[in-house]
């Protein structure tokens, strides 16, 4: 039988153990990933102890906390703390999250934080986007109308249709999902993925857009499209609530009946 | 400085930051058929554009009859009368314009029952010259920054600009005064880049980070206001910070006007409306530094709400839940998340917090920037827009919905004047090495720092300052005190220290020229403030409670060298761009 092991140079250590200098009675385990590259040592687990009772409610006030006070060194995304920016993407406590929406009390014992899974590292807990990106632009995210003659006026859309683009223009590209997906693991260089098939659906599904046939056509691919076994995890860790995986059904809905 | 590695670009035009405004431009570039590179620290759907919520103004009447005049009135009117009328004319007449394209670029606007786009009241904006509410709002629910911002990017990637992605840009290359181009990090690869473009433009946002509790996002630090310090010229109006009345208490998350736009409203802690008491015309649709203004009154004056009687309460628990599912769904989302209320069983605790830099580089209304050299000249080769920019059409004080529509309008009649400058693929001149070893000794002076001070802690030193000695109200003495000691972690940068000495994506050193960048804005935007001896729109003194146009109907200007910061003023514009409408003179200002 095939003997499957990580090449040596990706085997995690045991990382440095930071220990509590605040003599808190609150303190928190927090495990962290971290490799730098320059350095050519394997990645590692660092573990830091953290007072809890001077930290703000969620994962980033952690990771703050953490690179103000205890280590600078420490490397994350991170931008408007609120949700919406998508930047602070990463795998807490083995799900992939937003860490400025998720509240650490949530999580009992130590807390794991990882880089977003299946992508490569940049380093530490920032992971390398390009594919993603690239195929977000495979899709052509943009309206496609006749402009000529008629720029000056707006177009009209029904509330009825435009309630058809909810669920899906709210999506913050963080990537949650797409590297929540075991098929996107596994073909990632392929197949679309759930962020990007969704973000595929919502222009699809935009009344005002003239290109819907040609749209449906450049999805509908083996690989592209039909990688997607409705396994959920995507609907599962998307941290704004939506449902890539009832885009992609209706994408092979549109499909199958057109 | 050969110890780096130097890559070098020529470009047409280079925009810094990938925000609304510098997108916008660097689609109108791309479309003119100039190469154009857009250099941006973050991935452009990152930036903070994506955080505005409750939309962007433009006349269209939809939702009853408007005029651009009205909407310039109520702006110059938000804006204390600090506002250059000739740009606020050309910014409400290309409104209309520039939502309609953006609408055509695909913006999922929310609509109105006949389909065309929803429009809803925000604070400041009248019908007929302050007769009675207009609704001028565009409005994607309260995601509006978020949708525009996608969009923007789509069409920017439609167009083939040029992204340099997680690149941090250190310092303007200048030549005689003119501006030839940008030197930028790439931290994915650790590489150093230089970029030489005959126009440069600014687009890198405001720089919120310099108080403690901001709704800005943290990568608001102001890095292009302070690479144009660095260059020797001067910022505009820095003492105009704006603070939006409703962020969450605690936490600083924005809830948007829209709220009160759609009928919720302020209660103190004995239950009482206050605000109108305050404004009885406008009342919680005031502009937001009267909004502002009077809930601190209220704290002060003990009738606050909560334990500590230390907050206000927004109520939108009256409103239909249906209007709220379709209208308010992000605030509703933020309210759980960050203060565990259910907005529609129970009020959201809200404070003043800061929101937005009416302050910026100056520029005219083509987007060129300005000096002060005898009389005003503009900088050859560069631009400036967005909060970055200041034109000024905010003034003294922004009204809410008005910055997602100057990112546009700017950013569009930036790429129209460079296109009208620039001829494609002109060759460029031969620049020296002095600027860029000039640059390259700071990062490498800044990399190598050993002292003991974390950046941190002089960050939230230059923070606690500017949140204490420059807030709503400010005195002499708080002033005084503040020019003082917001030089403290000024100085403080001298035993600063470094632990990463990497390169690659080493975000100890980018949170350390951060800091290097706000501390020049903040021992600006102090200076100014203690320089600027009235009232007027965000800024309130307490011993000058008065606006005198007689003597400060004008532009403050900051150069900073080192720890002294140079005040002159520049009058402000009174007058208009065409004869389409007449000069607002100025007026005792109520609502």
């Amino acid at each position: 039988m095939a003997q499957f092991s990580l090449p040596q140079n990706s085997k995690i250590e045991v990382g440095n153990y930071f220990k509590d200098k605040t003599s808190s009675k609150n303190l928190k385990k927090i495990n962290v990933y971290r490799w730098d590259p320059s350095t050519g040592k394997n990645p590692r687990v660092d573990t830091f102890e953290v007072d809890m009772n001077n930290c703000g409610p969620k994962v980033l006030d952690i990771l703050f906390k953490i690179k103000n006070e205890i280590d600078p060194s420490l490397t994350f995304r991170r931008s408007c703390a609120h949700g919406v920016c998508g930047s602070c993407a990463m795998n807490i406590d083995g799900v992939n999250g937003l860490a400025c929406i998720k509240s650490h009390s949530d999580i009992n014992g130590d807390l794991n934080i990882y880089p977003l899974p299946h992508l490569k590292v940049v380093k530490d807990l920032i992971g390398d986007l390009t594919t993603l990106y690239k195929q977000y632009e495979s899709i052509q995210p943009w309206l496609k109308v006749d402009q000529t003659g008629l720029e000056k006026t707006e177009l009209k859309q029904s509330q009825k249709d435009r309630e058809k683009l909810d669920g899906y223009y709210e999506c913050i590209l963080c990537a949650c999902c797409s590297t929540s997906c075991p098929s996107y693991w596994w073909n990632g260089d392929k197949y679309l993925g759930p962020a990007v098939l969704l973000q595929a659906y919502r222009w699809i599904n935009d009344s005002r857009d003239g290109d819907k046939k040609e749209r449906l056509k450049k999805v509908a691919d083996e690989l592209k499209l039909y990688r997607c076994h409705t396994i959920m995890n995507c609907t599962n860790s998307c941290p704004k609530g939506l449902n890539p995986a009832k885009a992609i059904g209706s994408i092979k809905k549109m499909l199958a009946t057109s | 400085m050969s110890a780096y590695k130097i890559i070098d670009h020529e470009y047409d035009v280079v925009v810094l930051g990938a925000g609304g405004s510098g997108l916008r431009a660097a689609v109108g570039l791309s479309e003119s058929g100039l190469k154009t590179a857009c250099i941006s620290k973050v991935f452009p759907t990152r930036s903070h554009t994506s955080a505005a919520q409750g939309g962007i103004s433009a006349a269209l009447g939809n939702m009853g009859e408007d005029d651009w005049r009205w909407h310039m009135y109520d702006t110059v009117k938000g804006s204390d009368w600090l506002g250059d009328q000739d740009a606020i004319e050309y910014l409400c007449k290309e409104a209309p314009r520039a939502v309609v394209e953006l609408e055509r670029y695909g913006v999922p606007f929310s609509r109105t029952d006949d389909g065309k786009i929803y429009q809803r009241p925000f604070g400041g904006m009248t019908k007929n010259y302050r007769n009675g509410t207009a609704q001028r709002t565009c409005a994607a629910a309260d995601r509006t920054g978020h949708a525009i911002l996608h969009t923007l990017y789509g069409q920017a990637l439609k167009q083939n600009t040029e992204f340099f992605i997680e690149y941090f840009a250190l310092d303007l290359i200048m030549k005689n005064g003119e501006c030839k181009g940008v030197i930028a990090w790439n931290l994915t690869d650790g590489t150093i880049h230089r970029f030489r473009s005959h126009i440069t433009i600014i687009a890198t946002g405001g720089y919120g980070k310099v108080y403690y509790s901001a709704t800005s996002a943290h990568t608001c630090t102001g890095d292009g206001n302070a690479m144009v310090l660095r260059a020797g010229l001067p910022l505009q109006d820095m003492e105009f910070v704006q603070f939006h009345p409703t962020g969450i208490y605690g936490v600083g998350c924005l809830i948007t006007e829209g709220v009160r736009g759609e009928g919720g409203f302020l209660v103190n802690g004995k239950g009482e409306r206050f605000m109108e008491r305050y404004a009885p015309n406008a009342k919680d649709l005031a502009s937001r530094d009267v909004v502002s203004r009077s809930m601190e009154m209220e704290i002060n004056e003990g009738r606050g709400a909560g334990k500590n009687k230390d907050h206000i309460n927004l109520h939108l628990d009256h409103i239909d839940k249906k209007v709220i599912d379709e209208r308010l769904p992000g605030i509703s989302e933020a309210a759980k998340t960050f203060a565990n209320v259910d907005v529609s069983k129970e009020p959201i605790p809200v404070v003043p917090t800061v929101h937005y830099n009416m302050g910026g580089i100056p520029t005219n209304y083509k987007a060129e920037v300005l000096t002060l050299n005898g009389s005003e000249k503009t900088v050859p080769g560069l631009m400036a827009i967005g909060e970055a920019a200041c034109v000024s059409v905010h003034g003294a004080n922004r009204l809410g919905s008005n910055s997602l529509i100057d990112l546009v309008v700017f950013g569009r009649a930036a790429a129209k004047r460079a296109a009208e400058i620039v001829k494609p693929g002109s060759s460029h001149e031969e620049v020296s090495s002095t600027e860029t070893d000039k640059c390259l000794q700071r990062f490498d002076k800044i990399r190598n720092s050993d002292g003991s001070t974390k950046t941190s802690e002089l960050r939230l030193q230059m923070q606690k300052t500017m949140q204490s000695k420059c807030a709503v109200f400010r005195t002499e003495k708080t002033l005084k005190e503040g020019v003082e000691k917001i030089r403290e972690p000024y100085e403080g940068m001298s035993d600063i220290s470094v632990k990463d000495k990497s390169l690659l994506f080493n975000t100890d050193l980018v949170e350390t020229l951060e800091f290097d960048n706000l501390i020049s804005q903040a021992l600006t935007t102090m200076d100014s403030a203690y320089n600027r001896k009235e009232s007027r729109g965000a800024h309130a003194r307490e011993d000058y409670t008065k606006r005198d146009d007689k003597n400060f109907m004008k532009h403050t200007l900051a150069w900073q060298n080192g720890k002294k910061v140079e005040i002159k003023y520049r009058d402000v514009h009174s007058r208009t761009l065409t004869n389409d409408v007449q000069y607002f003179p100025p007026k005792e200002r109520v609502y």
